[in-house]
């Protein structure tokens, strides 16, 4: 996929209004769109045909979004965006700990869900540098591969965009507002409770033990930094 | 407010009552007493007298010398008493030449008779008429009962005649005045104890009334600060039980309409906000393909276009009103939370002015370094509220500027153009206000101002609205640096 150019999108809506609204709109600016109404439908098309990323309502009968979220994450690192109805703090909380990578609030403008999903699919910059080691952690930016003790662990794009931005200066304290204009391409008013998620999920795959981080430290009042290890 | 508490008005009735029956029944019977105790000695005196001098008669002579005078004297005098006879310019017995050293002990016979020589004129004038007469007299501190007594001569057919010899004689009351003062001790002794008694009475009463009325005091300020479950524990079948009864209804039937608007109003917000959620599938649909609409009008001929470009601005509008209505209904339900993070304001209000254009239009007074706790999505939604007001309703040059202090920081949002009227400044943060008939749709939904103020409320914080004498309004935010994180989630 090229930015900005045709993705393949899998719309996992059950409303059928909103998802035709949503299939027409996203399909007239040249996305690939497959709409499904339900987390068991959605399940199976990721089987068929491997879209880039899956745009997933929270409130769905039967299999509900988080559980949908949790089954798509432990299957591969596939982008996920949520649609979640405005106001329901929990749902986005929620939902971020279930593995989203961002989430759009209902009523959707489809060019805010299409930046949304271009950021998330944003191909990270390869770098030319070296093998880089911090503690037991090797990150290769040329290959975009991250091994901890030599195995290989498995990050979602946005784990992984963050972990690449934050190592980049090791030390440095990052504000949440200054990793939502760099990670999710969000304006300076992005919810925060993006980066805290991410960092949550991020810190259970490359930390030794969560609750006393070495890799990923939280400056409590400012933000976060990268160890130094 | 009376000068004097219940308490003491209470208590000083009682003490002035006890008192006032004390005085009536001690003091009157003391005087009775007294009089009647005064009244049979001096009887008894002049009985003892009189049948003392009957023996003298008939008189030896109406012209005595001075040894007859002094045997007069001695025969109308007892033990208790002295006497002294005068006749003319004589008197016996002489009185000894000066009074007894003051203080010497016993009756004293000598000091009574120098009162007897001072015999009052009224006394003197009533014995030289020829009639018995006596007096109390004080000498030296010791009462005496002087008794005069003119010797009559008796001639056949005549009536008694004056003689011209008299006979006083001095009694000594102390035994009788010493009785008197231990009655006058009794009364008082009994009037202090009755008075006491009356005190405590009255404390036990005031006591009795004053407890529930403090209590009724205390339940019904507890009433008017919103404890609308306050009640009174009902005592007796007194009045001041019929004043409990009555407040425990008052108030039960004040929580029950309390109750009752709660519940209408909470029905109220409650559906507002259903209906909020359940506009929000059908335009989520309409907002997916409102710009598809907006994008093809270019290409329809020309009502199909307008049609359309109108049906996706008003789509655009009707998303932005039900989005406010949401955020409404959660402030009034109590689960809109923070989501503090320490920010540099200068640098959120310049984000805020760029994300919507308008650092050009506005002048910004940013001084850096100031830092705050706060909710920067919240923070942005109130002043791109305010600075939006402002450049829609007033003149240019619109400014921010900000202020802090150590617990503060303070956005004040100013234009220039006629300000508001003063009618209207009190209600601008109402939901829905209209501000008089030139208001219209395009300016807004009418419930900017109120989510700017429910917003900055949530800090602990608030917005206020003057205008400046110089013409324009002044919106102020007021945040505290350091807002409180609403710990347990929803505040």
């Amino acid at each position: 996929m090229k930015p900005g150019g045709m993705s393949r999108i899998l719309l996992i809506e059950d409303d059928p209004a909103v998802r035709e609204g949503l299939e027409l709109a996203l399909s007239r600016h040249g996305h690939w769109v497959r709409a499904v109404e339900s987390g068991e439908q959605g399940l199976d098309r990721l089987r068929a045909d491997v879209p880039d990323v899956v745009v997933l309502d929270l409130m769905l009968p039967g299999m509900d979004g988080f559980e949908v979220c949790r089954r798509i994450r432990t299957t591969g690192d596939m982008p996920i965006i949520m649609l979640t109805a405005r106001g329901d703090d929990i749902d986005v909380v929620a939902g971020l700990e279930s593995g989203a990578d961002d989430y759009v609030v209902k009523p959707v403008q489809p060019r805010v869900l299409e930046a949304r999903i271009r950021a998330v699919l944003r191909r990270i910059g390869r770098d030319q540098a070296e093998l880089e080691r911090h503690g037991d952690l090797t990150i290769d930016r040329a290959a975009l591969v991250v091994d901890k003790r030599g195995v290989p662990v498995s990050l979602a794009p946005t784990e992984l965009r963050l972990l690449l931005v934050l190592s980049s200066t090791p030390g440095r304290v990052h504000s949440r507002q200054q990793l939502l204009e760099s990670v999710w391409e969000h304006g300076y008013f992005g919810d925060s409770r993006l980066v805290d998620a991410c960092v949550q999920r991020l810190r259970a795959k490359i930390e030794d033990d969560s609750a006393a981080p070495v890799y990923l430290q939280t400056v409590r009042g400012f933000g976060y930094r990268f160890g130094p290890v | 407010m009376t000068p004097l508490g219940l308490r003491a008005r209470l208590l000083f009735a009682f003490a002035l009552l006890c008192v006032v029956t004390a005085a009536a029944v001690a003091g009157g019977s003391y005087v009775q007493a007294r009089n009647d105790i005064l009244r049979r000695t001096q009887d008894a005196a002049v009985q003892a007298m009189t049948s003392r001098l009957q023996a003298l008669y008939p008189l030896p002579t109406t012209d005595p010398d001075r040894e007859e005078l002094a045997e007069i004297a001695e025969a109308a005098a007892d033990r208790f008493s002295l006497s002294v006879a005068v006749h003319g310019g004589l008197r016996a017995p002489v009185p000894p030449p000066q009074p007894p050293p003051p203080g010497g002990e016993g009756p004293g016979l000598e000091a009574p008779m120098q009162a007897l020589l001072m015999v009052s004129p009224e006394l003197g004038q009533a014995v030289a008429g020829g009639n018995t007469a006596w007096q109390r007299v004080v000498w030296q501190d010791r009462p005496w009962l002087i008794v005069g007594m003119p010797l009559l001569v008796t001639e056949p057919g005549l009536p008694p005649q004056p003689s011209g010899i008299e006979v006083y004689v001095a009694r000594s009351l102390l035994a009788e005045k010493r009785s008197i003062d231990e009655l006058a001790r009794r009364a008082w002794l009994t009037g202090g104890a009755a008075l006491a008694f009356a005190v405590v009475l009255a404390s036990l009463a005031t006591r009795g009334v004053l407890g529930p009325v403090r209590e009724l005091g205390r339940a019904a300020r507890l009433l008017g600060e919103g404890e609308l479950r306050t009640r009174i524990e009902v005592r007796g079948s007194d009045e001041l039980a019929d004043v409990a009864r009555t407040f425990n209804d008052t108030a039960a039937e004040l929580e029950r309409h309390v109750e009752q608007l709660r519940a209408m109003e909470a029905d109220a917000r409650r559906f507002v906000a259903d209906v909020s959620h359940e506009l929000r599938t059908p335009l989520a649909a309409l907002a997916a393909v409102a710009d598809v609409l907006d994008e093809e009008a270019a290409r329809l001929p020309d009502p199909a276009a307008r049609a359309a470009r109108l049906v996706s601005q008003e789509t655009h509008n009707l998303t932005a009103l039900v989005n406010d209505l949401i955020e409404v209904s959660r402030f009034d339900a109590g689960v809109a939370a923070l989501a503090l993070n320490d920010i540099d304001v200068a640098e959120l209000v310049r984000a805020t002015l760029r994300a919507r254009g308008w650092p050009e239009r506005v002048d910004a007074e940013l001084p850096s370094g100031v830092t705050a706790r706060l909710d920067p999505r919240r923070v942005d939604v109130i002043l791109a509220n305010l600075v939006g007001n402002a450049l829609r309703h007033g003149e240019p040059p619109v400014s921010v500027r900000l202020s802090a202090d150590p617990e503060w920081i303070e956005l004040e949002v100013r234009d220039h153009g006629p300000g508001l009227d003063e009618k209207v400044l009190p209600h601008v943060f109402d939901r829905f206000y209209k501000a008089g008939a030139a208001r219209t749709r395009s300016e807004g939904n009418g419930l900017g101002l109120a989510i700017a103020r429910e917003n900055a409320r949530l800090h602990q914080g608030d917005i206020t609205v003057t205008n400046a004498e110089d013409g324009g309004a002044v919106f102020t935010l007021r945040l505290p640096r350091r807002a409180s994180d609403p710990e347990g989630g929803p505040a």
